[in-house]
């Protein structure tokens, strides 16, 4: 079981305040994603969580145990960081097996779990290696394999992927995924990267400032932004946002409107401008269209075979039914 | 550097560094040998012919002989035992963020620059005077008999004022160490449930272990030659005459300059025997 709830819980680093008052459920079995720009208080929140940091006052329950002021090993927690923190000196083995040595397990236990997350994490063969004489992603795996081999309540993950290269990044996201379908235990993952946010979570939380901007699936952050902060971070390319006359049009302060849902064409449509930069992705064709006359660029996506040229001038017509409004505080406006 | 071109020009010039180098270690020790098959009083005759190997016999069979190699050991292990605990333990509370943590590590690093021939005599005359000095003083505050240090004790007072000196080397190597070891992986031995006596041994100290070795085996090649330390406070009696000190009497106070060139070369086999057992025990610390 691994439920775990915020309650007014606060951090302030001296006199400056990370995170102001913050409630926030997270269900068992869920995947949950702590998303934001650097900065915006997203790790301090997991190290809250975790016991690596003490609150400032609130309180922290995990299965509606008060768990504020327990220490970090008893939460029943495990935890997988940015720089993996193997130690250096132990194989792989003693790596994995190291909290259950702390809980002064039985040692054919101990052998028995050890090989069993090995064996599921595809490690068996570096049993007897050093972390330093493995690959990044190995050393990943290793970094899971030492916390799952305790059957925590629930997953840390701090920023687990961002050492890696790209095509890694894709093969651990689906591994992490799949480890979280098989065991089924809350899972908190912290990113700065909301194409990573995307693809794993159930819950989507966005942190602005220790702030939470909105909570929910991904795809109701991605239709139903709350405001502007949310629509710009969520989606990418980023959406494009028109201010003035035109947004007036729409009874709007602001309005919104995501690069996939402009239709781009030589002869007509409302809005006019002059194409830049193209970005050729294949499946897609990314545009970024200037003196538009509504924002300094517009971001257009069209299918993957659409051939403008730079300098050309085009025509783009929005789908005014996925428009978002914003007011001048940054709100949707429903 | 890595044209042919290059390469040989690199030579030229290191070569000067490496003629002096070489000639700076192989004069004296071709002297040092060459001295030791010679029978050479400089006040009483001076050079007498070589005689073989009968200066080594005799400083060997000399009754001063092994119990200088003992001091010669014990000072050398003592200081390494206390400096490298003590190192750890001091490198570890610098390591903490405290107010005046810069004064605090000027402080410690102190002892280093002073003179030995100075620390001594500070210890000799302040600390240890069986009168008058500090402890003579707390002896007598706490109503107990003041000992007298450099002669009821010798050898752990030179460990005791040779360690002082040699604490902030140590302590600095350490404490570089301590501050590269990456605080995840304390954190993340603390999730793993270690209390914190077990962070030490199971974390930091393997952490450690490379500066330990680095320390052991720098103190080593320095501590088996002290002099000064010993010079100034017990002129080698009460036990603490080590190798070097003999080698000391032997020349200058006998005036037996082939004798001492004999025990020259032994000092030279005891520290590369005592080197041979370092590397063997620490060295592997220093692979990968």
């Amino acid at each position: 079981m691994g439920r775990i709830t915020l309650d007014k819980v606060t951090k302030s680093f001296g006199a400056v305040e990370v995170i102001p008052p913050l409630d926030l459920t997270i269900e068992d079995g869920e995947f949950a994603v702590f998303v934001g720009p650097s900065g915006c208080g997203k790790s301090t929140l997991l190290r809250l969580i975790a016991g690596l940091e003490d609150v400032s006052s609130g309180q922290i329950r995990i299965d509606s145990q008060d768990a504020t002021a327990v220490p970090p090993a008893k939460r029943g927690l495990a935890m997988v960081f940015q720089s993996y923190a193997l130690y250096p000196h132990m194989s792989v083995r003693k790596n994995i097996a190291f909290p259950l040595k702390m809980a002064k397990m039985d040692p054919a236990e101990i052998t028995r779990r050890v090989e069993a997350a090995a064996s599921v994490l595809n490690l068996t063969d570096y049993l007897d290696r050093r972390p330093g004489q493995l690959s990044g992603g190995q050393r990943q795996r290793v970094a899971i394999g030492r916390s799952i081999v305790r059957e925590p309540a629930a997953f840390l993950f701090d920023e687990p992927l961002s050492n890696l290269d790209a095509a890694l990044r894709v093969g651990m996201r689906l591994e992490i995924s799949e480890l979280h379908k098989r065991l089924a235990t809350t899972m908190i993952y912290v990113t700065h990267d909301q194409v990573e946010a995307m693809t794993m979570a159930d819950k989507i939380v966005v942190l602005q400032a220790g702030v939470i901007e909105q909570v929910g699936s991904p795809l109701e952050l991605y239709r139903t932004p709350r405001n502007k902060f949310v629509a710009g971070f969520i989606g990418s390319p980023t959406m494009n946002f028109i201010e003035g006359p035109e947004a007036a049009k729409y009874n709007a302060h602001t309005v919104g409107i995501r690069p996939e849902h402009i239709d781009v064409s030589e002869t007509e449509g409302p809005w006019s401008g002059v194409v830049g930069v193209s970005e050729h992705l294949g499946s897609d064709t990314f545009f970024h269209i200037h003196e538009t006359g509504l924002a300094e660029t517009i971001t257009v996506r069209a299918g993957g075979e659409v051939g403008f040229n730079h300098g050309d001038r085009i025509h783009l017509t929005p789908r005014e039914d996925v428009m978002h409004r914003f007011d001048a505080e940054g709100l949707r406006i429903e | 550097m890595a044209t042919k071109a290059s390469r040989s020009a690199a030579r030229l010039m290191m070569a000067p560094a490496v003629v002096l180098l070489l000639g700076w270690m192989l004069v004296p020790l071709t002297m040092t040998i060459y001295f030791s098959f010679k029978k050479y009083l400089p006040l009483r005759g001076g050079d007498l012919g070589w005689v073989g190997f009968d200066n080594y016999a005799r400083f060997l069979s000399s009754s001063s002989f092994w119990p200088s190699v003992q001091a010669t050991l014990l000072i050398v292990g003592g200081v390494l035992a206390i400096t490298v605990v003590f190192g750890v333990l001091l490198a570890m509370l610098l390591d903490q963020p405290m107010w005046g943590q810069g004064v605090v590590r000027i402080l410690v690093i102190a002892p280093f620059f002073v003179m030995p021939t100075v620390s001594a005599l500070v210890w000799k005359n302040m600390f240890m005077d069986p009168v008058n000095g500090l402890f003579a003083h707390l002896w007598k505050a706490v109503g107990a008999e003041p000992i007298a240090w450099l002669t009821e004790a010798s050898l752990p007072s030179i460990i005791m004022i040779v360690s002082w000196q040699w604490l902030p080397f140590a302590t600095l190597i350490l404490l570089t160490a301590i501050q590269s070891l990456d605080s995840e992986q304390l954190e993340a031995a603390e999730m793993d449930g270690a209390p914190p006596l077990k962070r030490f041994g199971y974390i930091i100290l393997p952490h450690l272990g490379r500066a330990i070795t680095v320390v052991v085996l720098i103190q080593t090649i320095f501590l088996l030659s002290i002099f000064a330390e010993i010079f100034v406070t017990t002129q080698g009696s009460f036990g603490t005459k080590t190798l070097t000190y003999l080698i000391f009497q032997r020349v200058l106070e006998s005036q037996n300059v082939g004798l001492g060139s004999a025990g020259g070369v032994y000092a030279i086999i005891l520290a590369n025997i005592v080197a041979i057992f370092l590397m063997r025990i620490v060295g592997k610390n220093l692979d990968a």
